[in-house]
């Protein structure tokens, strides 16, 4: 009988000690991705009755019985650690297994990673060898961007995207939910957002219950949901639900009939903002709200003799970026007065202080540049430039991803701190359910070690490949439609179609 | 619930159309509010389209809708071919659940389209027969009161009918299912339309080869060219050679095709007009082989010994050319097509060049040191072999380059990227036939929408006079399998193998982009509304509501 004991220390990690002191016999073991900071393992291995396994608390834990994402998790593991448990005839055993961790969201991670550790041999016996981790993440933010704009992702497949994201240990969803195409969100304080901005009113929206179903699934695997709305540009699918809040272009000195970003020139724009992210503060419950303030078109903006006058009055003179400035200060300011932190994308840096800077663009050569320029002067970012993972290409590119030195750049150890951590970017331009997994997966994994593993122990990327094959192997027998590496096979291939 | 449907299809070709580059440092379309629409097409959403159509602004309502034999058919009931595709079609078109008898007693009101009445004009329909090469795969259909009638001389026409008659049904505003009065006359300008699927590098359940051949009839695609074994593996389970794929499979059981499975395959692919066209590569890419039989691979020597490791097929040993006699003797029973694909590419000479057996045999025959002597050698025995089988067969393009002597009715199938305009004209300019497939490997990914790439080649953009034009008798899209397996086949081949069927069936001046991109993105979303993706919106959609 195996049982899971958890445990509250004062150190900032977890460790996943197993110790099951059983019958000897000789196997090599199969890799854990992403790999764990301290990992012993002996050729000694023990046989797992699903009969007799079972989790259970530790007497000294903290955490008990109805520790609801304890619970779920047990249960969840079991059936990824036994997928086809069938009553076997093994011999009773006895052994224990310890997993402590300060929090159940090091418990989480430590299930998976004892779920990985688990394998069957050719007659179906369940085997896990004797095996000491230490195990905590490089790096505290670990996330994946979805895009649902550009093309709508049923729930369906953002549960499925979050499971998956589990098993490479990803711990934030970055959920692009809104952008120029369409508004799949329904507010409740302005519902004709999506009922004119979706692309359908009724199949191509997220309810409130939606969005509920998505941020307790996301919490029970230990992922946080970071939503972010985007302004003041990407936002002409707001417009259509809401009326003044674009800025109207001109053509000479008439109304062209388009409109480019968010009016900032009105009044009426902020208190729509004020009453929009107060709903928004309190939907998602993270600490943290993405603000967009990318790629902002000036020309529009330009046009309009409102806008204009505005600049004049103002003093900005010609320069529109400091009427971006302006725009993003009054945004900054109604999300700090709801309690968040604000995460911008790297176009606002010049601008603002009080929020952390999300970097997407350039070569290896200028985002390391920008990490360092933005480090310095004192700024928390993230990095996500070297994985926007939408762009694909023949062959392993994932070997691009994962050669990624995060903390490559010039600068001091206090700045080094400063890097919370990188997300994976999958836009939706050409992204759908019907090919995002196997798009994302296993390409994303690569990302995912690269924030949790020791770079040191994993900077032989020949060494990773059959790792990474072993453990895409391990996704496609979850049902996660990962895709092939490279020539090969699984025991268990894809079953669907 | 219906219009939803509509709707929902309506929008998703609407996202396929986005351009927009978000956070994209190449900065195209950065305008905000550049959104292309998709727009009607005046031909509505037909792909690939007809060679003749003729669409009026008349539409009849289909509440009480059928597909019959006509009475002048020579084809009735007892065809189970176009029985089966007739029930196929009328669920694709209606659904299951409202699958019912004929109600020919309900009152229809005047513009009302009860019938699709099914019409094989020649006297031999070829129901119970294979496609081939030749087989005729015209059609016409007029859609009018007071039913609609498809001619066609053969059933296969008949199957191309039934696709086109199906992509012209849409739903009115209140939902109603509608088609507009409609006349077509279609044929294909090529008679070889292919896709390659390789299950050799990756296994590929039996599920998944049968849904992409059923996405193949949906784009009028006749040939599946099977590259079934490869170096990597040899999955092709042969009741001659059991230890081929006991050896030489990824796994024995799991990973094997065995003769139940080939059969289905075969039939599965007749009932909807497309032909097997099986692969055995050889000398080379052959690695899988030599698992399973013993002395059948060149030993390669390091110095004076053997370095353990095994080349292409031994071309100078008798019981190499018995081994190859006994075999495709059972692949020319199993597969019914008159073709079989012997493969021939890239044969690396160095494991040959190693080995002295090889180098005395070069001596005694008087090659000297070109070892494409040798190839060609074997590449003759083999064709010889083959012959006596009574099939034809289809070579890739360097047995033709090598100088091997060939049968009059070979097709050379050209694939090597640069210069593949001159092969074909060199190819013809030979009298040999030839399929295109250069420009075609759609395992080569890139961002963005490369089938736009795929939709501009013109097969016969090359010097030669219009005789050697005629030669080329079509293409395949190939989907190497390196990079690819059951879990990304779907998305990876389609919809982008669309623009090459619509360069192989259509006329040769369909080349308006825009208008190709707003049918196939319908077309697209058709696709997935027919559920060969696990994850399947469009659908997931309609079951919900």
């Amino acid at each position: 009988v195996a049982a899971a004991n958890f445990g509250r220390y004062t150190r900032p990690k977890f460790n996943l000690v197993l110790l099951i002191i059983l019958q000897l016999s000789l196997h090599t073991v199969e890799g854990v991705w992403p790999l764990p900071q301290s990992f012993t393992s002996s050729t000694e291995r023990y046989p797992l009755n699903p009969k007799a396994f079972y989790f259970g608390y530790g007497r000294q834990s903290a955490a008990q019985q109805d520790c609801s994402v304890l619970d779920a998790a047990f249960k969840r593991y079991f059936s990824l650690i036994f997928p086809d448990y069938t009553s076997d005839n093994l011999s009773v055993s006895a052994g224990q297994a310890s997993l402590n961790a300060e929090t159940v969201w090091g418990a989480l991670r430590g299930l998976e990673t004892f779920s990985q550790l688990v394998y069957q041999d050719d007659f179906g016996t369940y085997f896990v060898n004797k095996t000491e981790i230490d195990d905590f993440p490089r790096f505290q933010f670990r996330g994946i961007l979805l895009d649902t704009s550009r093309h709508y992702l049923p729930v369906q497949a953002i549960l499925k995207t979050l499971d998956a994201m589990a098993y490479s240990k990803f711990n934030v969803f970055h959920w692009h939910i809104v952008d120029d195409p369409s508004f799949p969100y329904q507010s409740r304080t302005f519902p004709d957002l999506s009922s004119t901005g979706a692309f359908h009113p009724m199949t191509h929206i997220y309810t409130q219950s939606d969005v509920r179903r998505v941020i307790s699934h996301a919490r029970l695997w230990g992922i946080r949901v970071l939503p972010e709305f985007d302004s003041p540009g990407h936002t002409q699918s707001w417009g259509k639900g809401q009326s003044d809040l674009l800025t109207p272009c001109y053509r000479g000195s008439t109304p062209s009939g388009t409109f480019g970003p968010v009016n900032p020139v009105l009044p009426s724009t902020y208190q729509f903002m004020a009453r929009l992210f107060k709903e928004v503060s309190s939907v998602f419950p993270d600490s943290y709200i993405h603000l967009g303030g990318d790629e902002v078109d000036f020309s529009c903006w330009k046009s309009n003799p409102d806008v204009r006058a505005f600049m004049q009055k103002m003093g900005f003179g010609g320069d529109f970026t400091k009427l971006e400035a302006f725009y993003m200060e009054k945004i900054v300011n109604i999300t700090s007065a709801l309690k968040k932190t604000s995460i911008v994308w790297q176009d606002v840096f010049d601008y603002h202080e009080r929020v952390m800077l999300h970097i997407w663009k350039g070569t290896p050569a200028s985002y390391k540049e920008e990490l360092s320029r933005m480090t310095k002067a004192g700024m928390r970012v993230l990095l996500a430039a070297p994985w926007y993972i939408n762009h694909i290409a023949y062959g392993q590119d994932w070997r691009n991803y994962y050669t990624v030195q995060p903390l490559n750049f010039s600068g001091t150890e206090e700045q080094k701190k400063l890097v919370i951590g990188g997300e994976v970017c999958m836009w939706g331009e050409y992204v759908d359910a019907t090919n995002l997994t196997p798009r994302l997966w296993p390409r994303a994994s690569a990302a995912a070690e690269r924030l949790w593993s020791d770079e040191k122990q994993t900077s032989s990327v020949d060494e990773a490949f059959p790792r990474l094959q072993d453990f895409r192997c391990k996704l496609v027998r979850r049902g996660i439609r990962a895709e092939p590496l490279h020539v090969g096979h699984c025991k268990h291939e894809y079953q669907g179609v | 619930m219906i219009t939803a449907l509509k709707f929902t299809l309506l929008l998703l070709a609407l996202a396929f159309a986005q351009g927009l580059h978000y956070n994209y440092i190449d900065e195209l379309d950065k305008e905000a509010g550049t959104v292309r629409a998709v727009q009607a097409s005046q031909y509505v959403s037909l792909w690939p389209l007809p060679q003749k159509v003729k669409i009026l602004d008349l539409s009849f309502k289909l509440t009480s809708f059928n597909i019959v034999d006509a009475k002048e058919s020579s084809a009735g009931s007892s065809c189970s071919l176009l029985q089966d595709a007739y029930r196929r079609y009328y669920e694709y078109m209606f659904g299951i659940a409202k699958r019912q008898g004929p109600r020919k007693s309900r009152l229809t009101g005047p513009s009302e389209l009860t019938e699709l009445q099914v019409w094989i004009t020649s006297p031999d329909s070829e129901c119970d027969g294979y496609p081939s090469v030749t087989s005729d795969e015209s059609y016409e259909l007029s859609v009018d009161l007071p039913y609609a009638v498809l001619k066609a001389p053969k059933v296969w026409g008949a199957l191309h009918g039934l696709e086109t008659f199906s992509q012209l049904v849409y739903e009115d505003q209140y939902g109603a299912k509608s088609i507009n009065s409609t006349a077509i006359s279609d044929f294909p300008r090529f008679a070889h339309r292919g896709i390659l699927l390789d299950s050799s590098r990756h296994f590929l359940p039996l599920k998944v080869i049968l849904a992409n051949l059923e996405t193949m009839a949906m784009n009028k695609f006749n040939v599946f060219h099977w590259h079934i074994v490869d170096d990597q593996s040899f999955p092709y389970l042969s009741r001659t050679f059991p230890q081929l794929s006991q050896q030489g499979a990824y796994h024995p059981y799991t990973h094997v095709y065995t003769p139940a499975d080939v059969k289905m395959v075969i039939e599965f692919g007749r009932l909807r007009g497309i032909r097997v066209v099986p692969e055995f590569d050889t000398p080379g890419h052959t690695q899988s082989w030599g698992k399973g039989q013993k002395d059948l691979l060149t030993p390669c020597y390091s110095g004076s010994k053997p370095s353990g490791s095994f080349g292409p097929v031994n071309p100078i040993l008798n019981t190499t050319y018995d081994f190859m006699s006994q075999f495709f003797k059972e692949i020319s029973t199993v597969f019914p097509d008159a073709y079989v694909h012997l493969g021939g590419d890239e044969v690396d000479f160095t494991c040959w060049k190693s080995n002295p057996d090889i180098q005395k045999f070069m001596d005694q025959q008087g090659y000297g040191q070109d070892y494409k002597k040798l190839e060609s050698f074997y590449i003759q025995k083999l064709l010889d072999i083959v012959t006596t089988t009574h099939k034809g067969y289809m070579i890739w393009q360097e047995v033709f380059d090598n100088g091997v002597k060939l049968k009059p009715d070979t097709v050379v199938h050209v694939w090597i990227g640069g210069g593949a305009n001159e092969e074909m004209g060199k190819v013809t300019a030979a009298g040999y036939t030839t399929i295109l497939s250069a420009p075609w490997y759609l395992d080569y990914i890139s961002y963005a929408q490369d089938w736009q790439k795929y939709y501009k080649v013109e097969p016969l953009d090359f010097d030669g006079t219009e005789e050697q034009k005629k030669l080329v008798i079509g293409g395949e899209a190939c989907l190497w399998g390196e990079y690819v397996d059951a879990t990304n086949l779907t998305p990876r081949l389609w919809p982008r193998a669309s623009a090459v069927a619509e360069r192989l069936w259509s006329a040769k001046d369909v080349t308006d982009i825009n208008d190709a991109f707003n049918r196939l993105s319908v077309h697209r979303c058709r696709m997935v509304a027919h559920c060969y993706d696990i994850l399947c919106i469009c659908i997931s959609f309609y079951d919900k509501l």
